[in-house]
């Protein structure tokens, strides 16, 4: 690919105090403040948006409603006390959160995970994925005016993964699952059997939902060239995850990471190429298929073993001086974690590079020139979690 | 077709609004304060402090050591040590807790107190119809509410808690069979030297080394 | 990818530009490429155009504070001794200035290669805390420029909207850095320690009746 074919990063259209160029004069114009109290924002979250009539002309995101320092709280704590914290961050996916950390304090320290570990992350993190995806299909079909059903179709799915948590980790949500080295409890018994049957429903409930919903015109009218992300401008504004791999960024993190033991399975990545809400939504369809096609592969090649490197202490745990970045592909994206270690039992430094967070930088992009009520599923299809975008 | 969508979306509604009245899995609704769901055994809610026999004050197993106060992530524990010793689940004497208080309305149940516990003292509940009205006194546990019997731990984790009383059981024998071994070399001690006194009698008797320490 | 390799590249197409590699000793081997701010924007262009570099994603844009350091050295002097000129050790101490580091971790989607670390240092923590804005570069640094503004108080220039992130805009101080004090008017915990106990005390014995239970 010749170098014009990546321009220069796509600045904002619209510069705050300056005003809108298009449209009719500045005194029909109607300056609207969406939440923070707005059920379209799935949380705390405020944009003050510009309409021309129904038309949006600019739109700027205002965060900081939920924010509490994490990355401060957690230069006071030791590394393994950050661990519940984690979990707060994107609380619909604690255990994704968790492994991400792991990963970094692994990278970090040099530990070695053992490779039941391994497949028991594999495990809980595709089914994290599948939760967080059925979850925001759900959501996102509310946004719409889809009032109810689908949504409650979507939450008895999550809600039975939710029980294989609380069986296995003790917290439906607050997980606090993994450990420095691997997991912190084995399977107990009966759970990779109750596991199997909960993933025998799941495919039945994809397809029931595909047939519902994604051939319907009302959707398909809601949704398509809605919302529209262009390859360049994902590339360039670090939209990672469902997101990016809609508009056609081939770049998923197992792939090319290939981190923990994501190179033994077979799997697919989805892409779309219209880069619109449908795309974005369709994306998240076809990657919980694909979520259960690694489960089925990773629960049968599960072997014997500890789950837990026995040289990891967990009191009094001092990892060398030095600094690291670990990521993974969470639901959201790429969840990274960079940490510094001046050789005490706190980190010196301590940074989440949160998904929700960046893939919220384009968003005046995707709204301009759109409707209110394409806004809230456009907000919808980015899927936010404002534990993590605020921190 | 236009509407077909529709159509589709309404035979759905009534597929499942009939269904729920025959469906056998779908007839989930349970009767809650008098009906409960069975416990599932790794479930928590917040710490207890295990004690072992019938008197709490005596049977704590905490000793006072302060790693899960300093753990602690959102610094919830509360622990002051006491001056005197007593004898601890092993039987050897050791610290104990004068103020033990947990602060409940900070603590966010992760169990990070109950993993850095060297001594098995400080477990999870699974009580979660927890409710009161009295804003701090309420919230603020100390050490007689927090006391739990090791047959409550036995009853709510039956598993985890039979490998720890097992693992307990082997400490105690352990300690039992050294007291055991110190005891008869007292007293083969205190023997040869009465014989030695018998023997040698201008000289006191050499104290035996054993029964002092 | 090899840093050495890169950073000649970089120096070759980059006139005038000064490149220093930063060990990481740490067993995660990422090492780390400063950047001076003057060449900073050129240097960036170039790793995201250039064929077979080509960092077109930047993923992790952050700041670390490091606080002025008091430095002891020991250093002979001569002087006068009870009138004889005699060599004497003498400690001096030396206060580095500080300052707040700005931290870039680039891959590459095109290539699938990465990550590599940029780095780039204020001058101290007060007047000079001014860097040049990647933003125009790779459109992701937009909101993370603003958050280590908001945070850390580095002024990014020619950030195309630079304003605070995550505080209201009216707050004054930059909770990352490490010398931030926190205000007195925290929340009333009944399990306090040490100076928050001291403090909780003094705050309780002057809003509320003692019989209401809590601290002892």
């Amino acid at each position: 690919m010749s170098t014009a074919a990546f321009p220069a990063a796509v600045l904002p259209t619209q510069q705050i105090g300056s005003e809108p160029t298009s449209g009719p004069s500045t005194e029909q114009l109607l300056e609207l403040s969406m939440g923070p109290q707005h059920p379209s924002t799935h949380g705390v979250f405020r944009m003050n948006v510009v309409l021309d009539g129904e038309r949006v002309v600019r739109l700027k995101p205002v965060f900081g409603y939920l924010h509490r320092n994490h990355e401060k709280i957690a230069e006071s704590e030791t590394y393994l006390g950050s661990m519940p914290y984690t979990d707060r961050l994107d609380y619909i996916c604690p255990l994704t959160n968790n492994w991400a950390y792991a990963l970094a304090v692994e990278k970090l320290a040099g530990i070695q995970v053992p490779e039941r570990a391994e497949y028991l992350r594999v495990i809980v993190g595709e089914l994290t994925r599948l939760q967080n995806h059925a979850c925001l299909v759900g959501f996102l079909m509310q946004d719409m005016g889809c009032s109810g059903t689908p949504l409650m179709y979507a939450f008895r799915q999550r809600e039975m993964v939710l029980d294989l948590f609380e069986a296995l980790t003790g917290a439906r949500m607050m997980c606090n699952y993994m450990r420095f080295g691997g997991c912190r409890v084995d399977l107990p018994a009966g759970w990779l059997d109750q596991t199997k049957k909960v993933l025998q429903q799941f495919p039945r409930f994809l397809d029931e939902f595909e047939r519902l919903l994604i051939g319907n015109e009302i959707l398909m009218g809601r949704t398509q060239g809605i919302g529209v992300l262009s390859k360049e401008l994902a590339v360039s504004a670090g939209i990672s995850g469902p997101m990016a791999r809609a508009s056609g960024v081939d770049y998923d993190i197992r792939k090319v990471d290939r981190y923990g033991i994501y190179d033994r399975f077979a799997f697919r990545v989805p892409l779309g190429s219209h880069g619109d809400v449908y795309d974005r939504l369709m994306i998240r369809v076809l990657e919980m298929r694909e979520s259960l096609g690694i489960l089925d592969q990773a629960m049968r090649d599960l072997p014997a073993g500890p789950i837990v490197d026995p040289k990891t202490k967990i009191r009094g745990f001092r990892p060398k001086p030095g600094e690291a970045y670990g990521r993974i592909e969470a639901p959201k994206g790429e969840l990274g974690f960079y940490l510094i270690s001046d050789g005490s039992p706190n980190p010196y430094r301590y940074r989440v590079r949160p998904p929700s967070l960046i893939n919220l930088t384009v968003l005046e992009d995707l709204c301009l020139g759109h409707n209110v009520a394409d806004i809230v599923i456009i907000l919808g299809s980015v899927d936010i979690v404002l534990g993590e975008v605020d921190r | 077709m236009l509407g077909d969508g529709i159509l589709k979306g309404l035979a759905e509604t009534a597929r499942n609004f009939f269904g729920s009245y025959v469906s056998r899995d779908r007839l989930t609704t349970i009767q809650y304060p008098e009906q409960r769901d069975p416990q599932i055994e790794a479930a928590r809610s917040f710490p207890f402090l295990v004690f072992d026999g019938a008197d709490w004050q005596q049977g704590l197993r905490c000793v006072s050591c302060q790693i899960c106060e300093k753990e602690c992530p959102p610094k919830c524990i509360f622990i002051e040590k006491s001056k005197d010793k007593k004898p601890d689940a092993v039987g050897k004497p050791q610290f104990y807790p004068v103020r033990f208080d947990i602060d409940i309305s900070v603590c966010m149940s992760c169990q990070i107190c109950v993993e850095v516990c060297p001594f098995d003292a400080i477990k999870m509940d699974v009580d979660y119809d927890l409710s009161t009205d009295d804003r701090f006194g309420g919230l603020l546990l100390d050490r007689q509410r927090l006391a739990k019997s090791n047959e409550h731990y036995n009853k709510i984790h039956p598993t985890e808690a039979a490998a720890v009383d097992a693992a307990l059981a082997e400490e105690r024998a352990k300690a039992k069979a050294a007291a055991e071994a110190k005891a008869s070399a007292a007293a083969k001690a205190a023997t040869e030297a009465k014989a030695a006194a018998v023997a040698n009698p201008a000289p006191a008797p050499q104290p035996a080394a054993g029964e002092s320490q | 990818m090899d840093l050495e390799k890169i950073k000649s590249e970089v120096e070759a197409n980059v006139p005038g530009c000064r490149l220093e590699t930063v060990a990481n000793p740490s067993p995660s081997v990422q090492h780390s490429l400063r950047l001076d701010p003057e060449h900073a924007v050129a240097v960036a262009t170039f790793l995201r155009d250039a064929v077979g570099l080509r960092f077109d994603f930047c993923s992790n844009v952050t700041g670390i504070d490091w606080p002025p350091t008091e430095v002891s050295q020991k250093v002979k002097v001569r002087r006068l001794v009870e009138g004889v000129e005699q060599e004497v050790d003498e400690v001096q101490k030396t206060t580095t200035p500080g300052s707040i580091e700005v931290v870039y971790h680039l891959f590459s989607i095109e290539l699938k290669h990465g990550p590599l670390v940029l780095r780039m240092s204020t001058q101290d923590r007060d007047a000079g805390v001014h860097l040049p804005s990647l933003t125009h570069v790779w459109r992701s640094a937009e909101f993370q420029e603003r958050e280590i503004f908001d945070l850390f108080g580095v002024v990014f220039d020619g950030h195309p909207d630079l304003r605070r992130l995550l505080m209201w805009d009216e707050f004054v101080d930059h909770p990352m850095r490490r010398d931030y004090i926190e205000p007195d008017d925290f929340e009333y915990e009944p399990t306090a320690h040490d100076e928050v106990l001291r403090r909780a005390q003094q705050h309780q014995s002057e809003t509320r009746p003692a019989d209401e239970g809590g601290i002892r």
